[in-house]
């Protein structure tokens, strides 16, 4: 039972990871690799507000804001200064990981004795002691669900039509009068808070920022996004975003699994080949392969 | 009015390539006025299209609308005043968005892209009605993806769109180039009315001649960037398909074709 909630809970973090994957690769058209700085910067602002004595829950949106910031970078470097997507993001990331670094202090930061998230005065109070164990997944699930549901209400305002539009055919974005370059700084901006946002959590669940816990979490965010939208896409009544949250659940039970059956170092080569196993099934990779190489 | 001054374009500039396709061009388009311009590949057609609207940049010369030169403004800035149907009839259509969806970013130009809700539902019956004067059934099938429509389909609703907000010229370039003889038709009928119905500044660049014969207020005859044909008001109303092929075929000797 633990360790299917363990995977739920890993889940619904990096789920908040897919929905901003999915609106820099499948609004956007970008494949943004941001993503494994912003990742970690989250992680970084977190552990670094929380040493300084700030509420936990204030984090929440500073991690965004933060997150949100080096999404713009990502895209004036972009727009303005016409590098190609994939660069731009390998530049950011690259200077990510010094910037994580300076504000993390230092490259582990334990935070086992501070108040986070799950673990404070409030809730103490509220359960007059000790915190169920189930209050965690509860925490993370309202964060996911408030993340989710204010993207879907975002996606259907004036401004979250024109972002879909600069994905789909940023030509009629030119022709309705809107420079198309500022409403990709706006999307990427957006999928980087919700990015840094997935680091702020995971930080505090790990009760740890590493500055290594970005690694990989493209992959990840992408291989959610592709295996929710491809098995659950389909689904009528369900919207995109909640299958990419139920894509993100699945590839963790998938990676837990894996592990569980093989050597725990042999797990990035497992995530490595499922991805790929993946990519093969959803038959996604003709266009963007030919996009982006 | 839309006057073009002094247009100067080159190709491959300092290049052995160097092509100088407009030197000292001047147009000049009233207000109201339905310019159909035909010619052939590479006389520039589509080049003067791209430079009014911004695509392409100028080497020299202005572009004034109404006395005003923004021959410095970027393109999306100068479709403030301008409605654009491409050749291809992807380019005026978001595929993955619904028809009404379409329909209301369309209606939006030119205003701000908020956080307001992105259908106003009270504008959902003028939609509707906008669409059914198309006549092609499109006003029952508001929910349905625009990828899904046929090419005339998403090109009737591209010049739906592009036409929906007060513009000061439209630009059609080849709109029904793409499309099959029943549809061009069709397409180039309602283009017509609308035209019409908006009293809207037009220049259409085609490359079906009866089209430029029989729609329009003046016809324009392009040759390696210069006007060699220009008949407006009673002279263009005389003027018979015979009578440009023959033209035509003049200009295609001289190139050696």
């Amino acid at each position: 039972m633990d360790f299917i909630l363990t995977i739920i809970e890993q889940g619904l973090i990096y789920g908040i990871l897919a929905l901003g994957v999915y609106i820099t690769y499948k609004i956007l058209d970008f494949p943004d690799l941001t993503v494994d700085g912003s990742f970690p910067m989250g992680a970084a602002v977190t552990a670094a507000l929380i040493k300084a004595g700030v509420n936990a829950y204030l984090t929440l949106p500073i991690a965004f804001f933060a997150g949100a910031l080096a999404g713009v970078c990502t895209g004036l470097i972009h727009v303005k200064f016409k590098v190609r997507d994939l660069l731009s993001g390998i530049i950011m990331m690259t200077g990510l990981y010094t910037i994580n670094l300076k504000i993390a202090g230092t490259n582990n930061v334990p935070l086992f004795s501070q108040e986070t998230i799950f673990k404070n005065e409030f809730l103490e109070g509220i359960f007059k002691g000790t915190i169920p164990a189930y209050v965690k997944i509860i925490i993370i699930l309202i964060i996911a669900a408030v993340s989710k549901i204010l993207l879907d209400l975002y996606l259907k305002t004036k401004s979250g039509y024109l972002l879909r539009a600069v994905g789909d055919n940023e030509n009629l974005v030119t022709s309705l009068a809107k420079d198309k370059g500022n409403v990709k700084i706006l999307g990427l901006a957006i999928a980087n808070g919700l990015v840094a946002l997935s680091g702020c959590v995971f930080a505090q669940e790990q009760k740890v920022f590493d500055i290594s816990s970005g690694v990989g979490s493209i992959v990840l965010g992408l291989a959610s996004v592709i295996i929710g939208i491809s098995l659950f896409g389909k689904i009528y009544v369900m919207k995109a975003t909640t299958a990419v949250i139920l894509g993100s659940i699945l590839y963790k039970a998938c990676v837990a699994a894996a592990i569980k059956f093989f050597d725990p170092t042999s797990m990035k080569l497992i995530t490595a080949v499922l991805f790929l196993a993946v990519l093969i099934i959803s038959m996604d990779r003709k266009k963007k392969v030919k996009k982006s190489a | 009015m839309l006057e073009l001054k002094n247009i100067h374009k080159f190709y491959n500039p300092g290049t052995v390539n160097e092509m100088c396709l407009f030197e000292n061009f001047n147009l000049s388009v009233p207000t109201g006025q339905f310019v159909s311009v035909v010619g052939s590949n590479g006389s520039g057609k589509t080049s003067l299209l791209n430079l009014i609207c911004g695509s392409i940049e100028l080497d020299g010369g202005q572009v004034l609308i109404d006395g005003k030169d923004i021959a410095k403004q970027k393109e999306y800035q100068r479709q403030k005043y301008i409605g654009r149907v491409y050749q291809n009839p992807a380019m005026g259509t978001c595929p993955q968005m619904t028809i009404l969806e379409n329909m209301s970013l369309a209606d939006n130009k030119g205003k701000f892209f908020g956080l307001k809700r992105g259908t106003e539902k009270s504008r959902i019956e003028f939609y509707r009605e906008n669409l059914r004067q198309l006549g092609l059934g499109l006003e029952d099938k508001m929910d349905i993806r625009v990828g899904a429509l046929s090419g005339g389909q998403r090109q009737a609703m591209a010049l739906l769109m592009s036409t929906m907000t007060p513009i000061d010229f439209l630009i059609l370039d080849e709109h029904t180039a793409a499309l099959d003889p029943k549809t061009a038709d069709l397409i180039m009928e309602l283009t017509d009315k609308i035209v019409r119905e908006k009293k809207l500044t037009t220049i259409m660049v085609t490359h079906n001649l009866r089209y430029a014969v029989e729609y329009g207020d003046r016809l324009l005859m392009m040759h390696q960037g210069q006007a060699v044909l220009d008949a407006a008001g009673e002279e263009k109303k005389k003027i018979q398909i015979d009578d440009i092929l023959e033209r035509f075929n003049e200009i295609s000797i001289e190139c050696g074709n």
